[in-house]
């Protein structure tokens, strides 16, 4: 801040100077401004970005490594104390039938909720960029579910996934079909919990999507309408590998969301504890119940490392995994990055050799 | 667990009555100053029956003092606050506590200050044993009690041939847990429908007769896998509810539905039950209260006042709880929210003894849950681990009943979940 209230006068100061000689002044002055306006320009971008990390710092590292320490304790909430045990926690919890079948039904409501959640974002998302009437009321229609709070989502719909009396069953029995037995199959259950999930953040996703493929030029599309594209190719073709990078970021939020599901499972039945067989038991229930169940924080410390760890496994593979799934933007053929970026410098030099106009020149003709 | 969940039917209510009493009570724990002058803070959940005009009158007698209450919505939202400032800063001058999660504060008594000698003799001697630790010393003071008597829709008794009248069928069910599923037989018999609601709610009014279900009283160890009494209470409970049991697992959304839609005939009712079926079976009038218990006296729920032992005002703070616990105000507390005392003077009361419930019939509930209180014998003793033993059980019960295991394999699965228990 100094240095830019300084600095200026000098400046000034100088211009003013009708003959053009310079002005003697303590040169000591000059050095210091100088200086500052070279810490201003190098360390000013880090002090403005500082207060998140300073927060996260408080509010987010402190507490995942105090986290990690408690895992290696036998820890007393109420005393404050523990004494320490070394990796016994994790060993206990890894070896624990229900940390596994816990994961299973995390892995398993994660993707029955994700996979269907983002196909029909995707579909609802393209069907949205079509010119439509009344388009902003689709718009936030399909964001309203979003607005609910998950625990009144769950609580609705338990009330209709009821074994007995719920309406799912009832309507099915009014069918002629048997009841499902919502809270005793655990696929079942997962179903029920992944409709919640699916209710609640498709719009959200469809939404992001939707700004994706609007940022898509038109031009690709009247180019592939006049080259004769059906709506679907153009679908296949355009929309779909442009959105490649908001995919990746919509799967990862959506993965991390997804491995931490706790409000729906929890308001599921009347306990919260994942049911009489665990059949909906996801981590985090199974975390929250170690914890403020049983009051063990040094178990549900430990348990909260191995989540996260899962979870970073998880986004690494993801990313891996969409990278090679979905094509880069506008893309035809296959080959590696580095090929792709020869390609383009060699491209550039023809043009440059043969006078043609670069792509910058084309841009700034139009 | 399951009393917590009584707050269903209450928690809209206490919520919103909370919400402007917490706002108030949120300033930190109470100081006192230079002029004698005390602000109290009392923290309760649900519905102790505290209203403003009672603490009132406890301001008048003492003019220095003022009074705070801070109401959380469910008893697990104060269980939570509790342990994680039990021993810090931050809890109320007076801190109620729920039997459920007494066992987890009884590993924690040296923190509460104990209740002075010359007023222990004023509850239920049971009541006064469980709050007290192993080295006797007294750390709540009793509040209300559950004692249990039977709720039966009497127009489905008729129909199946069964008496009606409440004295009639105390007079059928006296006696032990056979003969309650003896009778059951009988019902579902004549009509094919459910005797009772689940084999979960049934089983806990029968553990809670066994002295040491699931620890040893003096070692604290794990004794509830080899108890010979634990496993013939579940299988009596599996084998009656295999053919009498409406399935509906208690609290749940069916259950629910249950106590008004008539699927099941009985259940276990503690008196602060009657609120939860007639708040949720508005328009039935055929339930009713028996004066009666299988096999003696069955105790479900109550509450006790704790004062922490760090706190800025802690001999004011015990003249309160005192205050507070005192039969005279227990019952008004009754009065105003159906907590049923656990101090012996009360139940002489006429104010007690008197009352009436017009939903059940104009039964003379007072009355039939003071003998009820006096009929508990037993106090079972819970210790460190009773809450996720007993939690174990529950699932193993369920999945018997929703057809997930079989009786043994779920015993085994037990057996296996409390081994790594500890």
């Amino acid at each position: 801040m100094t240095s830019t209230a300084t600095a200026p006068p000098s400046s000034v100061e100088r211009s003013k100077d009708p003959a053009g000689a310079p002005v003697r002044r303590p040169p000591r002055r000059i050095a210091f401004g100088h200086r500052l306006s070279r810490w201003d320009l190098k360390l000013s971008p880090y002090l403005y970005i500082s207060p998140f990390f300073i927060l996260f710092l408080v509010v987010g590292l402190f507490p995942i490594a105090y986290t990690a320490v408690i895992s290696f304790m036998d820890w007393d909430l109420v005393r404050n104390s523990g004494t320490f045990i070394g990796f016994d926690q994790y060993v206990y919890v890894l070896t624990q039938p229900k940390f596994w079948i816990a994961l299973r039904n995390t892995f398993s409501i994660f993707l029955l909720s994700s996979i269907p959640q983002l196909i029909l974002a995707i579909f609802i998302a393209a069907m949205l960029d079509q010119n439509i009437r009344a388009k902003t009321f689709w718009r936030m229609g399909v964001l309203l579910p979003y607005v609910m709070a998950p625990v009144a989502v769950a609580l609705i719909f338990s009330n209709m996934f009821g074994d007995k009396y719920g309406l799912v069953n009832t309507t099915l029995a009014d069918l002629g079909i048997p009841p499902i037995p919502w809270h005793s199959d655990a696929f079942a259950s997962h179903i029920a919990i992944a409709t919640m999930v699916n209710f609640r953040w498709t719009g959200y996703n469809t939404l992001i999507l939707l700004a994706a493929m609007q940022a898509i030029p038109r031009d690709y599309y009247e180019a592939a309408a006049i080259d004769g594209a059906s709506k679907f190719r153009q679908f296949r073709a355009i929309t779909v590998p442009s959105l490649r990078p908001t995919l990746i970021f919509v799967i990862i939020t959506s993965t991390i969301g997804g491995l931490q599901i706790f409000d729906e499972p929890r308001m599921y039945d009347q306990f919260g504890t994942g049911g009489a067989d665990s059949q909906w038991l996801t981590i985090t229930l199974y975390l929250y119940d170690i914890g403020w169940g049983q009051w063990n924080f040094g178990r549900a410390a430990a348990l909260a490392w191995i989540l996260f760890l899962i979870i970073l496994a998880i986004g690494i593979v993801n990313l891996l995994v969409t990278q090679k799934v979905v094509r880069d933007e506008g893309r035809r053929d296959a080959g590696s990055r580095r090929e792709r970026r020869a390609a383009a410098a060699s491209a550039r030099r023809r043009r440059h050799d043969h006078g043609e106009p670069t792509l910058d020149t084309q841009e700034a003709a139009r | 667990m399951k009393l917590s969940r009584r707050t269903r039917a209450t928690a809209a209510v206490a919520g919103a009555a909370s919400i402007a009493i917490i706002a108030a009570g949120c300033s930190p724990a109470a100081s006192g100053s230079e002029d004698g002058e005390v602000e109290l803070t009392v923290a309760t959940f649900n519905d102790f029956g505290y209203t403003d005009e009672l603490l009132q009158e406890y301001m008048d007698e003492n003019p220095n003092v003022t009074v705070v209450q801070n109401t959380a919505a469910t008893s697990n939202d104060a269980r939570a606050n509790y342990f994680q400032k039990l021993g810090k800063k931050g809890l109320a001058d007076v801190e109620a506590i729920e039997v459920d999660w007494l066992p987890e504060v009884m590993q924690y008594s040296d923190l509460l200050a104990e209740v002075p000698s010359d007023v222990s003799d004023r509850w239920l001697d049971w009541k006064v044993d469980a709050a007290t630790d192993a080295d006797g010393r007294l750390i709540g003071y009793g509040t209300d009690v559950g004692p249990e008597g039977v709720c039966y829709r009497s127009d489905l008794l008729a129909a199946a041939g069964l008496p009606t009248d409440r004295e009639e069928v105390a007079a059928l069910l006296e006696g032990d847990w056979a003969k309650y599923f003896e009778v059951g037989t009988q019902y579902t018999a004549a009509t094919g429908k459910a005797w009772f609601d689940s084999a979960g709610s049934t089983y806990q009014g029968m553990i809670n007769q066994v002295e040491a279900a699931y620890e040893d009283p003096d070692s604290g160890e794990l004794i509830a896998t080899d108890n010979a009494e634990v496993e013939d209470v579940y299988n009596t409970v599996l084998d009656a509810s295999a053919t009498q049991s409406a399935h509906l697992g208690q609290w749940s959304d069916d259950w629910f539905a249950g106590v008004a839609n008539g699927a099941y005939a009985t259940m276990l009712c503690p008196g602060w039950m009657l609120g939860v079926i007639s708040g949720n079976a508005e328009g039935v009038t055929g339930w009713d209260v028996a004066n009666v218990f299988p096999n003696g006296g069955g105790n479900w729920g109550g509450s006790y006042l704790t004062v922490p032992a760090n706190g800025a005002n802690v001999e004011e703070a015990q003249k309160l709880a005192d205050w507070l616990t005192a039969p005279e105000q227990q019952i008004k507390a009754f009065v105003n929210a159906g907590t049923f005392p656990s101090q012996n003077e009360a139940y002489t009361d006429e104010a007690l003894t008197g009352f009436v419930n017009e939903y059940f019939n104009d039964a003379p509930v007072g009355e039939i849950f003071t003998d009820r209180a006096k009929a508990v014998t037993v106090a079972p003793f819970k210790g460190e681990f009773y809450f996720q033993v007993n939690d174990a059980m529950q699932k193993a019960l369920t999945r018997v009943e929703d057809g997930t295991q079989d009786k043994q394999a779920s015993w085994d699965q037990w057996v296996s979940e409390v081994d790594a228990i500890g």
